[in-house]
């Protein structure tokens, strides 16, 4: 296979429906034996002992892939999507129902932080426990234990029973066991959606330290921001079935083109669940250029604007403030911006808009996502709504054209969440 | 002159690059893979390690415990089959008799009750992480090793008060416990990988355990049988297991004969077959549990 870590062909897997929720009972199998003895011979004739007719779903269909070793790989799709599958076979918890697949290299699967840990026993023994679990050998273990409960910060409590430790304390511990993994293919389910700022922050830092030193990483997550700031490349999966195959960006793109509800124009009153309250309610969003034109893609050398509708549902004494929440690809803060008293919209019952010009030369290229909310002021501060990452928007930077207008001709990237363009002096003094 | 134009990576620091692990759909009987068991040996021992100092942690009376239930069986079956049944003994002392039998049988009932609830039991790492599944009720099987080890203590003070001498078969004991230990797992992969698609057969385990002890010689003698049916009732590996421990302990009983090698036949096949339907159910386990 050459220079590649993973090779996946055509590859399939069948669950039957309600099977991953249902299991059997032996009463209900000898009730049916004695009522319809034909019938459970019949059913009996396959390998499985299930009912060959019943309804079958795919959880993956016809999947190919290869991944070359130290990429890291992104997965993305709905719920539902066979991402989870797919992992699960590569990590051979399931075997799949047809195909086939090549793994080179010994795989780490960190699907669930705290695998293999027991309440009853104490931090030390639980890092020997988990690590055996997770596929360390003793002597590995032996060598990185300091590390593992530096890296947790519990010192203090590693000969404490873990049923003792706070949440938190109890997450550090088994993350640090669990990054402390050394695989040549790492396989990652949403692990980093857990924990607070804080932890998530480390853990991506680890993720990063993971796929700088060559390894092979592929992440499963819902967190589009990860996505593109962690992946270079990412597949797409619908259905059980691999539609995008590209660089991350536009695989997250792609994603929210083909789920409908494009994130640079949303329509929130389809989606079936009301987002506000009794004060107000959010209807409608888009990003569009400054010629009126919806797009998800903006030049960085112009200005867009994101426009946002809602409803005033009763007349309220002080008109209530929109704002909208900056996150770049990484999930950091880039800004918050929000009406001002001069600006502000009116207090009667009705339909608003509201609009936000967001200035060329501001932000870098990339993909950023946008959050939109509304707050009133009039007795206290109140939130009607806070949709974190309604919008996306892909700022482009049309290298050909930029190339000497902006950077000088430096066509490498430039770090940072902004790139204003500011005022430069330079003069001689001697 | 030797040019090195890339650093060397961790990767190939790792020593040869190992062969590539190949998935695919299950097939075939007789793909028993047992040499990875063996790769996975150490975590085999962690979970046996686990098993055995959570039993210890989590009860108040801790190693108590092991030796309160064949004891207190033990006293029981002393009155009641002993004293007013007056059951033959083969000469032995009575609480002897029943406690060098109690000991494996004891350690058997426990052993399968824990690999039938292993499988459940391990679900959440079952769906997360691979390992050879078979290790879960191995390690069941050999972490009850530990409850055996205590009760085995309180059966030497008992020989010592009886004043019961043990002939030169005691150093064929660990072999019966061997023969124990195989038909605790054995039958334990078959009711565990049963007890994965079928979440009621535990409920129907101690039934099975209290049926199996009574045909099992723990609390007679297996000379009540008739010598012409002995054969069929060493289909039992209990059976042999239980004659032959305390014929190895104290000397007295029956010997190894037919029942002996008929027991060991069944031990034998009921592991092989547990070992290939065990293998066999591996493949969907964590799509069922």
């Amino acid at each position: 296979m050459g220079d590649l870590a993973i090779r996946v062909e055509n590859l399939s897997k069948r669950y039957r429906i309600g099977q991953r929720e249902r299991y059997l009972a032996l009463r209900d199998v000898l009730a049916r034996a004695i009522s319809a003895p034909f019938r459970v011979f019949s059913s009996n004739s396959k390998p499985d002992g299930r009912n060959p007719r019943s309804d079958y779903i795919w959880a993956l269909k016809d999947v190919s892939l290869e991944v070359k070793q130290g990429e890291v790989v992104g997965i993305i799709g709905r719920n539902g999507a066979g991402k989870t599958t797919l992992l699960k076979i590569l990590a051979r918890i399931t075997r799949p129902t047809s195909g086939y697949a090549e793994v080179r290299g010994r795989v780490g699967s960190l699907l669930e932080v705290g695998t293999g840990f027991h309440p009853e026993l104490t931090g030390r023994e639980n890092i020997y426990l988990s690590g055996a679990v997770l596929g360390m050998t003793k002597r590995e273990i032996d060598r990185k234990f300091d590390e593992i409960v530096d890296f947790a910060g519990v010192e203090k409590f590693i000969d404490t029973p873990v049923k003792h430790y706070s949440s938190g304390m109890y997450m550090r511990l088994a993350f640090a066991v669990a990054a402390h993994l050394e695989p040549e293919i790492l396989l990652v389910d949403e692990v980093l959606a857990v924990g607070d700022a804080d932890f998530q922050k480390k853990c991506l830092g680890k993720m990063e330290d993971v796929a700088k030193e060559g390894r092979t990483v592929l992440f499963v997550s819902h967190n589009m921001g990860m996505i593109t700031s962690l992946c270079k490349r990412a597949i797409l999966l619908e259905e059980g079935r691999l539609v995008t195959d590209g660089p991350a960006s536009e695989t997250v793109m792609s994603y929210y083109h083909r789920g409908g509800s494009s994130p640079h124009a949303v329509d929130f009153t389809r989606s079936g669940r009301p987002i506000g309250d009794h004060l107000a309610t959010l209807l409608q969003a888009h990003i569009e250029d400054m010629d009126g034109n919806i797009v998800s893609e903006v030049d960085i050398r112009y200005p867009f604007k994101v426009k946002m509708r809602y409803r005033l549902h009763e007349s309220v004494p002080e008109p209530p403030f929109p704002n909208f929440h900056f996150f770049d690809a990484r999930g950091e803060y880039v800004f918050v911006s929000s009406s001002n008293n001069f600006t502000n919209g009116g207090t009667e019952p009705g339909i608003y808009e509201a609009e936000c010009i967001v200035p060329g030369n501001l932000l870098n290229n990339g993909t950023y996502f946008i959050g939109l909310a509304l707050t009133f002021t009039h007795r206290g501060i109140h939130v009607s709504f806070y949709e974190k990452d309604a919008l996306a928007v892909n700022v482009k930077d049309p290298m050909e054209e930029t190339l000497y207008e902006l950077r000088s001709g430096y066509s490498g990237p430039i770090p940072g969440p902004v790139r204003p363009r500011l005022d430069w002096r330079i003069k001689k003094i001697s | 002159m030797e040019v090195r134009t890339f650093p060397e990576t961790s990767l190939q620091t790792t020593g040869q690059r190992a062969a590539p692990i190949v998935i695919t759909p299950p097939r075939g009987w007789l793909d028993l893979n047992l040499k990875e068991l063996w790769e996975y040996r150490e975590l085999l021992y962690f979970f046996v390690w686990r098993d055995i100092k959570v039993r210890y942690k989590q009860t108040i009376i801790g190693a108590g415990w092991a030796i309160i239930q064949p004891f207190f069986t033990m006293v029981v079956f002393s009155l009641f089959f002993g004293l007013l049944a007056k059951i033959p003994s083969e000469g032995l002392p009575y609480p002897i008799f029943y406690y060098s039998a109690l000991l494996p049988w004891m350690y058997f009932a426990n052993a399968l009750n824990g690999a039938t609830n292993t499988v459940i039991e391990h679900q959440r790492v079952i769906t997360k992480v691979y390992f050879p599944r078979l290790i879960l009720p191995l390690a069941a099987v050999l972490a009850g090793l530990g409850d055996f080890g205590i009760a085995f203590v309180i059966l030497i003070g008992m020989m010592l008060f009886y004043g019961v001498v043990p002939t030169g078969a005691v150093l064929l004991l660990p072999f019966f416990l061997l023969l124990a230990v195989a038909t605790a797992l054995g039958a334990g992969l078959w009711l565990s990988a049963l007890n994965a698609i079928y979440r009621d057969v535990r409920y129907a385990v101690p039934f099975l355990v209290q049926f199996w002890m009574f045909a099992s010689p723990v609390a007679y003698p297996s000379s009540l049988i008739p010598e012409r049916w002995r054969w069929l009732y060493g289909l039992n590996p209990m059976a042999g297991v239980i004659e032959g421990f305390r014929w190895a302990l104290t000397g007295q009983g029956s010997p190894p004969n037919v029942l002996m090698f008929v027991s060991v036949a069944a031990v034998l096949l009921v592991l092989l077959g547990g070992i290939v339907y065990f293998r066999r159910m591996e493949s969907t386990i964590a799509d069922v549990v």
